[in-house]
């Protein structure tokens, strides 16, 4: 294997340096080296988005991204959604409308849901459909992830 | 206060939604990493396996006297064969486990892996159910003749005169692919031995962490007490994860052998290509009906394509024989005969998967019924009518008792949402224009809660059915239900809090639900064919006024008063009709710490057990969609999806729709999107989810739900399953609405999926022949 390298980088505001082979993904970096086991990984072929983490503020498949790439970027995963022990508005909206049933899809979902709405937070349903389209979940027919951040952005709005 | 009924928030999902989950791979920290090396031959005779020197690899002599998975029924129609756990002499196909590599990282043994060489003898594989039936095809075991596995059949006797003296008798072929229940978790375990006790503690992503312990225990010959398994956070099964298979014996001997901890975490590629498959089969269908449209016979002739081995515990019996007995569904007929085999290819085994056959005999019925009814100038609507069953309890043909259900009514409630007479006219002013809508129906019965009677009655060696629960109440008052069911996903942690709570007396947020761990739940069967609410629940429930009758015990001697004047209400005790009242948590420190003054719980404290094993129970719905078939592309997009449902009581409808959600969404799968294709030598074409195409948000219309809620005393609780009945009946009701979609072309579905590259091939061929 080629020599190990330093990446530092921010997650969930925390500064971080990891020494890292150069293969190694993203989403392998965030939980083997950072203990972030939160982000799932689905597929590791960029497909499901199980493994979607906000870099720089844009969603982004973790699993087809060195961490050697994310050198110096802002990364956020869904263990830094929560904000002083209150859940995010889309984790309450999860919750309150039942957009998750095994979970392991639901970290994906979220993030990739957060990076939407902060670009747009007057996305309106259809085009949010077609964004979410990115994420794949087996357990809820996509009704109520739907319904949640419908839920979600006008929460966020107000 | 009443707890059933009320779409009570999960007390699942806090952790889930902040990433706190724990899923097999979270675990793994730590641990060696095994990689199998798989066959890239569909079927051959292994001559080497090599490995460089000093690179620690598991081969199946390295096993010595480990057995491999031999699952049995008890039928003189059935070959068993033994699975090994990993391949010495011959590989029967592509994704078999020949042998495994070990190491620190999990991307070192993926490259310790790579460097194995296996020399393979390459022999004509048999992949398709015609290659395996030739007459003089090879066989994928010696034992098998024909490579038949099961060959079971059923008849009545009047089946030959029913057809001849039938005024219409209608025929097809129909076909389903095979399909991947794809869990977007994979399968994972995580063994670790412990040198004090010399136990493995296994975490692994599956359905039924006690039917595996008994699995490896035996393949192992070790005592079942010197192996836990824990299921712990689980990322969808849908049948997949029901299984006993060689990857977790492999895990458990090596934590053994090397006296460690050892983690084999699936990637989607052996996921797709070497878990386990469902739903290849092909059925020809013969149906008798009278002038009148009353069907008066089926002649079935099924064939279930069950790959290389048979799955442990179900069997490869799981999908012919629930063919053989379910198929005539809700329909009232006297006469039935059947022919249902397993047929065994160089292909990857089958396993049960969400809805088990049903939506393929669903959509082959329902195709039957609206096929009678454009022959006999029948609409839709009144072929079934003059069909259902509206006496309960009904038995069927085959001796399947349903009780209490509303086809009837479940299919009239549909028509009218979606209104029938509204869409006619709005389809001939589309066809005018040169667009193809069509609408489609499915009425179906969904077998839940099987209990020991009616898997017995497959025969089955060994029995699932029962479950077990225990309630015990600490010191400090909560309660603690420990059950042998295993959810993943299903909510039954909140369920069956509800179902304890209206019993008890006692707050589900006083209540915790403990599942998933040999070591501290009763011996159960886990979590599969709708029956974790059914029968755990109504075991929660009948344990659950045994502790309250002695919860009332313990405060009839604190408050003076007769037990049955007692009532239990939010964690407090009451004395009816005065303002008499106590605690529950200061009735449990009495009956733990003053255990003398309370001579009538000596003997079990504030605890109780209740075991059930229902017969089952039957869920029905209508399903109603309407697509629109585009002539130039081949594309079908649904338009609208109605689902009338009758779960009996639900005990938590927020969970209820949410597995009807995603039901549907698995049947639009199958009718329309997902196929697992095999080339002729038996190599999996579909590895990646580029291939296999499971169907996203874009994809998936918005579902309309309505209840019916018919009572049934065939469950204690009232509630029937529904895991399964959105699967069973979406498929039929979306290739109904495609067949109505293209009538005008003379082009009728008799296959699924119906991809877009099939539609268009169809309609070439109807104008062919039109020519």
């Amino acid at each position: 294997m080629s020599e190990k390298q330093d990446v530092t980088f921010t997650v969930n505001g925390d500064k971080r340096t990891i020494r890292v082979e150069p293969r190694r993904s993203l989403a392998d970096a965030l939980r083997e080296d950072c203990g972030l086991t939160g982000t799932h990984l689905g597929c590791e072929h960029g497909v499901c988005g199980a493994c979607t983490v906000l870099v720089d503020d844009q969603p982004v498949r973790s699993c087809l991204m060195f961490a050697v790439q994310a050198d110096g970027a802002r990364v956020r995963t869904v263990e830094g959604l929560a904000a002083g022990g209150k859940l995010h508005p889309l984790q309450q909206a999860f919750w309150d409308h039942h957009g998750l049933q095994c979970g392991f899809c639901t970290p994906g979902f979220l993030m990739l849901a957060a990076g939407i709405l902060e670009r747009d937070p007057n996305i309106a349903e259809p085009e949010l459909r077609e964004a979410l389209s990115a994420n794949l979940c087996r357990c809820t027919g996509y009704q109520n992830i739907l319904k949640s951040v419908l839920a979600a952005a006008f929460e966020m709005r107000r | 206060m009443r707890w059933v009924g009320r779409p009570l928030p999960r007390y699942e999902d806090p952790v889930l939604l902040q990433g706190h989950g724990r899923y097999s791979a979270d675990l793994a920290q730590g641990a060696r990493f095994l990689r199998f090396v798989r066959s890239p031959i569909a079927r051959g005779r292994i001559l080497t396996v090599n490995a460089p020197p000093e690179t620690p690899m598991i081969t199946a002599a390295a096993l010595g006297d480990v057995k491999p998975i031999c699952p049995r029924l008890d039928r003189p129609d059935c070959v068993a064969v033994a699975q090994p756990i990993l391949a010495s002499e011959r590989v029967i196909y592509v994704g078999e486990p020949i042998a495994a590599v070990i190491s620190d990282t999990a991307a070192d043994a993926e490259d310790l892996a790579e460097r194995v060489t296996v020399e393979i003898n390459p022999e004509t594989p048999v992949v398709t159910l015609d290659q395996a039936l030739a007459p003089s095809a090879p066989l994928v075991h010696e034992a098998a003749a024909q490579n038949t596995l099961i060959d079971a059949r059923f008849e009545t006797a009047g089946v030959v005169v029913a057809f001849t003296s039938a005024d219409q008798v209608v025929e097809f072929t129909f076909t389903s692919g095979r399909q991947a229940a794809m869990p977007l978790e994979a399968r994972g375990a995580v063994a670790a031995f412990d040198t004090a006790s010399g136990r493995v503690t296994l975490s692994a992503s599956t359905q039924m962490p006690h039917l595996l312990r008994t699995g490896i225990a035996d393949a192992l010959g070790i005592a079942e007490s010197e192996l836990r398994v824990i299921a712990p956070e689980v990322g969808g099964g849908f049948g997949q994860k029901m299984a006993l298979i060689p990857e977790y014996v492999a895990a458990v001997w090596a934590a053994r052998h090397f006296a460690c901890t050892v983690a084999w975490i699936e990637d989607r590629l052996e996921n797709l290509t070497a878990s386990f498959h469902a739903r290849d089969q092909r059925l020809h269908l013969r149906g008798a009906f009278d002038a009148d449209g009353r069907l008066l016979a089926i002649d079935a002739d099924i064939l279930c394509n069950v790959g290389a081995y048979s799955n442990f515990p179900a069997t490869c019996g799981v999908e012919p024989l629930m063919a053989l007995a379910d198929m005539p569904g809700p329909y009232q007929l006297t006469e039935y005969r059947a022919r249902a085999r397993a047929i065994a290819t160089n292909t990857c085994p089958m396993a049960p998967y969400r809805g088990v056959s049903r939506p393929v005999i669903t959509a082959a019925m329902e195709r039957l019924m609206d096929c009678a009814a454009a022959r006999l100038g029948l609409d839709a609507l009144e072929i079934r009518r003059r069909n259902l069953t509206a006496e309960f309890p009904h038995t069927s043909v085959t001796g399947v008792v349903h009780d209490p259900g509303s086809y009837r009514e479940a299919m009239e409630a549909a028509a009218q949402v979606i209104d029938i007479a509204q869409f006619r006219t709005r389809q001939q002013t589309a066809r005018s224009e040169g667009c193809w809508l069509g609408l489609g129906m499915s009425v179906f019965a969904e077998r839940t809660g099987p209990g020991t009677p009616a898997f017995a009655a497959r025969r089955m060696v060994m029995t699932p059915g029962f479950e077990r629960v225990e309630l015990v109440i600490d010191p400090s008052g909560f309660l603690e239900a420990r059950i042998g069911s295993s959810p993943h996903g299903q909510g039954l942690k909140t369920t069956l809090a509800q179902l304890v709570a209206d019993e008890t007396g006692i707050a589900p947020r006083d209540i915790r639900v403990v599942a998933g761990d040999t070591d501290r739940t009763p011996y159960g069967w886990g979590t599969f064919a709708s029956r974790s609410l059914v029968i755990a629940g109504g075991a929660c429930k009948l344990a659950g006024t045994k502790l309250r009758e002695r919860l009332q015990a313990v405060a009839s001697q604190v408050l003076e008063a007769a037990a049955s004047d007692i009532e239990i209400n939010d964690g407090r005790a009451f004395v009816r009709g005065t303002d008499l009242s106590i605690e529950v948590r200061q009735l449990a420190r009495a009956a733990y710490h003053q255990s003398h003054r309370f001579p009538a719980i000596a003997e079990t404290g504030l605890s109780a057990v209740a075991t059930y094993d229902p017969y089952g129970t039957f869920s029905n719905a209508c399903h109603i969609a309407i697509v629109a078939a585009d002539g130039a592309t081949g594309q079908v997009t649904i338009e609208r999806f109605v689902i009338v449902e009758d779960a009996g009581q639900l005990i938590n409808p927020m969970i209820v729709e949410g597995q009807i959600h995603g039901g549907v969404a698995q049947g639009i799968a199958n009718a329309l999107y997902e196929r697992v294709v095999y080339d002729d030598a038996g190599n999996p074409l579909t590895g990646s989810l580029s291939d296999y195409l499971v169907p996203t948000m874009a994809e998936i219309p918005k579902l309309e739900i309505q209840h019916l809620v018919t009572p049934t005393d065939a469950s204690v609780t009232g509630a029937k399953g529904v895991g399964e009945g959105g699967t069973i009946g979406a498929p039929a009701a979306v290739l109904n609405a495609v067949s109505d979609a293209l009538a005008p072309f003379g082009v009728g579905i008799f296959e699924m999926p119906i991809t877009p590259q099939r539609v268009l091939h169809l309609l070439r061929e109807a104008e062919r022949k039109a020519q």
